[in-house]
């Protein structure tokens, strides 16, 4: 889960790292208020989205007066901001960040993963800062450090000294990055994150370090302990139904084709999808209905890839391990009428009782192409999606 | 022969009461495992599927001393439990559990390593030996014994694996779901060492996923160290980045861990590359005929 700047840089303020003084708004008339709060001449107004590369698709302004932020507001506030990060529909901007300015001398590039080989969370920085981190790695590997962080031991002051060196910090700055890499991992553990970056990480034109940008992910299976993060949930930042899904507990990715797939499990669920693009077809969707794949999930599931205008055809591939393929063809069954499907449904099944599964649904009054291998079913559904 | 487990494998079922642990664990005693008992905190000293359930592991471990743990308890209690077993002196833990925290990984993977025990999962079916022990979910009727080892990050992608070297008549030697997590308790290279030591497996089968460079690392690994013929299927050749395709690990990255770059060092390191689903068991027909 992905949290706002303005989120992000709140929860920064908690650990005690140098962020702007900054005020969220959700309506334009806010802005007058929230400049005066701030003080002083100068202000950035922010978009705030879930993406990058806001700054050049002109959702970041810097302002000399009030009436510029109430107006960079009014123009961007219920309106979708397109980036080089964002599909071609944008995000929808419902809230602006406005911030004190901070006059900058230097940007510098921090962030931390969870990095898999190393199995430790792991520290990336740069001297390169405010630039697409991947190139720097691939042009200028030796302007990157990589720090691991023992589970058990927490950031040390000696690797905070490390990652200075190569963020060319002086002695005042590295005293300052002590603690600051410390607080970060705090944060990381705490608040049980995926992810943070901090780009640009900046050397102020007094000489210290500031956080002007905060991005946050949470890793999606510890949100049951994080109620205060869970509350920060911006469902209007993802695609409706992929939101939808969530909210049933099914996992669904909207893609590009026409042909909409209901799989148990999620690597079957990409199998499935792939084997409809070996057969020359696209899939319109990723979708996992579970493992217990009951009429009321799979009801579910029908409206969410049916809600996709582009679907001319379902491929339902179901791997029936402990369940029994007869109850879910059933269940597939009462679930198409329950629903109204219009187009056609090619079912695979298989494993347990799938011959019986078959005989159901042949039987049935509904309209299905009940194939039992699965690259028969897929040629099929590529065949009627044409 | 086979791997980790077999008809003399001690089961101690953790979350032994639950629902699923009850369904699951009722399954595996039908098939012939040899469940010794379960542990459910606050339930000690009760009967359940005829065998005893305690309180502690440490319990356990005195009473009937089992030498693998299968948990299914709910993700929130899972660090808990997998602690408790690796702790208690077990040797392999099986954790089939969705939805474990990462972070809490990190922590329980380093003990685990530290004290020597062999985990695996948590997010995955859980591992069989056809014939003679199942700790997991999978469907036993699609299994036979036989000559084919499965590694595999998915659950139903395993299953097409498994039935379609079953129709075939090549059956398995041992079946393991490795999970679908960023950070599972055993690599694909930890298990590819115990199938190239296994008598009874003569080809291994590797089910791959986007996400991450274990198969990178894999393929590596099997072209120093593996003399057996390898078959590799890679999942998510569609998938776009950036997006997390249900399992926690299967994600594009930063560019990183696409189905095209797996497969392009799997094929540089000598692996078989099944295109297609479908094709699995035909290639691993095709690649013994020629050995």
């Amino acid at each position: 889960m992905n949290l706002h700047e303005y989120q992000g840089k709140a929860l920064f303020a908690k650990y005690n790292l140098p962020v702007s003084k900054g005020v969220v708004i959700f309506e334009p008339e806010e802005a007058l208020k929230a400049c005066r709060d701030i003080g002083g001449s100068k202000w950035v107004v922010k978009a705030q989205v879930h993406a990058g590369g806001r700054g050049k698709a002109g959702g970041v302004k810097l302002v000399d007066t009030p009436d510029d932020a109430i107006e960079f507001a009014r123009h961007w506030l219920g309106k979708k901001l397109v980036t080089y990060q964002t599909d071609s529909n944008g995000q929808l901007v419902n809230s602006i960040l406005v911030e004190e300015c901070t006059d900058i001398d230097q940007e510098l590039y921090l962030s931390a993963v969870i990095d898999r080989d190393s199995q430790r969370i792991v520290f990336i920085g740069s001297s390169e800062g405010g630039v697409n981190i991947e190139e720097v790695a691939e042009n200028t590997p030796d302007k990157i450090i990589y720090e691991p962080i023992d589970p058990l031991c927490g950031a040390q002051p000696f690797q905070a000294r490390k990652i200075a060196k190569i963020l060319n910090l002086n002695n005042a700055q590295t005293k300052q990055f002590v603690p600051m890499l410390q607080n970060l991992t705090k944060l990381f553990v705490e608040r049980d994150l995926a992810l943070l970056e901090i780009n640009p990480l900046v050397i102020t034109s007094g000489g210290n370090l500031h956080c002007l940008d905060a991005k946050v992910s949470i890793d999606s299976n510890a949100i049951y302990r994080q109620p205060e993060i869970a509350e920060m949930h911006d469902s209007s930042q993802e695609d409706p139904r992929e939101a939808e899904a969530a909210r049933n507990d099914l996992s669904y990715v909207s893609l590009d084709g026409n042909i909409g797939c209901m799989v148990n499990g999620a690597g079957l669920a990409m199998g499935t999808m792939d084997t409809i693009k070996y057969y020359g077809g696209n899939p319109a969707n990723f979708l996992d209905v579970g493992g217990t794949a009951t009429q009321e999930r799979v009801s579910k599931a029908f409206k969410i890839i049916l809600d996709d205008p582009e679907v001319k055809v379902v491929l339902v591939n179901i791997f029936g391990g402990i369940v029994r393929c007869d109850l879910i063809a059933e269940g597939v069954i009462a679930a198409i009428e329950e629903v109204g499907v219009n187009i056609p449904v090619v079912v695979r099944l298989e494993g347990n009782n799938a011959d019986l599964g078959s005989q159901i649904l042949s039987q049935a009054g509904v309209k299905i192409e009940s194939i039992n291998n699965l690259a028969d079913a897929a040629k099929k559904s590529v065949e009627l999606a044409k | 022969m086979s791997i980790l487990v077999n008809k003399d494998t001690r089961v101690i079922v953790q979350g032994f009461t639950g629902s699923q642990a009850t369904l699951h664990s009722e399954q595996a005693i039908d098939y012939g495992t040899n469940i010794v008992g379960g542990v459910t905190p606050g339930k000690g000293g009760q009967v359940h599927l005829n065998r005893p359930v305690f309180d502690t592991m440490e319990e356990a471990k005195k009473a009937v001393n089992p030498n693998a743990a299968l948990i299914f308890v709910p993700a929130p209690f899972c660090k808990d439990s997998i602690l408790e077993a690796a702790e208690s002196g077990i040797e392999l833990i099986i954790c089939i559990t969705e939805g474990v925290p990462t972070l809490d990984m990190l922590e329980v993977k380093k003990r685990v390593d530290e004290l020597g025990v062999t985990l695996i999962g948590p997010n995955c079916p859980g591992v069989i030996t056809p014939g003679e022990a199942k700790l997991g979910i999978m469907p036993a009727s699609i299994h036979m014994p036989g000559k084919v080892g499965i590694i595999s990050r998915s659950g139903t992608l395993t299953y097409e694996a498994v039935k379609q070297t079953t129709d075939l008549g090549l059956g398995q030697s041992t079946c393991v779901g490795i999970g679908g997590d960023p950070i599972p308790g055993s690599s694909f290279i930890d298990i590819l060492k115990l199938f190239q030591n296994d008598p009874q497996t003569e080809v291994i089968v590797m089910v791959g996923e986007i996400g991450g460079t274990a198969e990178e690392d894999a393929a590596e690994y099997i072209q120093n160290n593996i003399t057996k013929p390898v078959i590799s299927y890679i999942a998510g050749q569609t998938a776009p980045a950036g997006k997390r395709m249900g399992h926690a690990g299967a994600i594009i990255a930063g560019g990183k861990g696409t189905a095209a770059d797996k497969i392009t060092k799997l094929q540089e390191c000598g692996v078989h590359i099944a295109d297609n689903l479908v094709e699995i068991g035909s290639k691993v027909a095709e690649v013994l005929s020629k050995t």
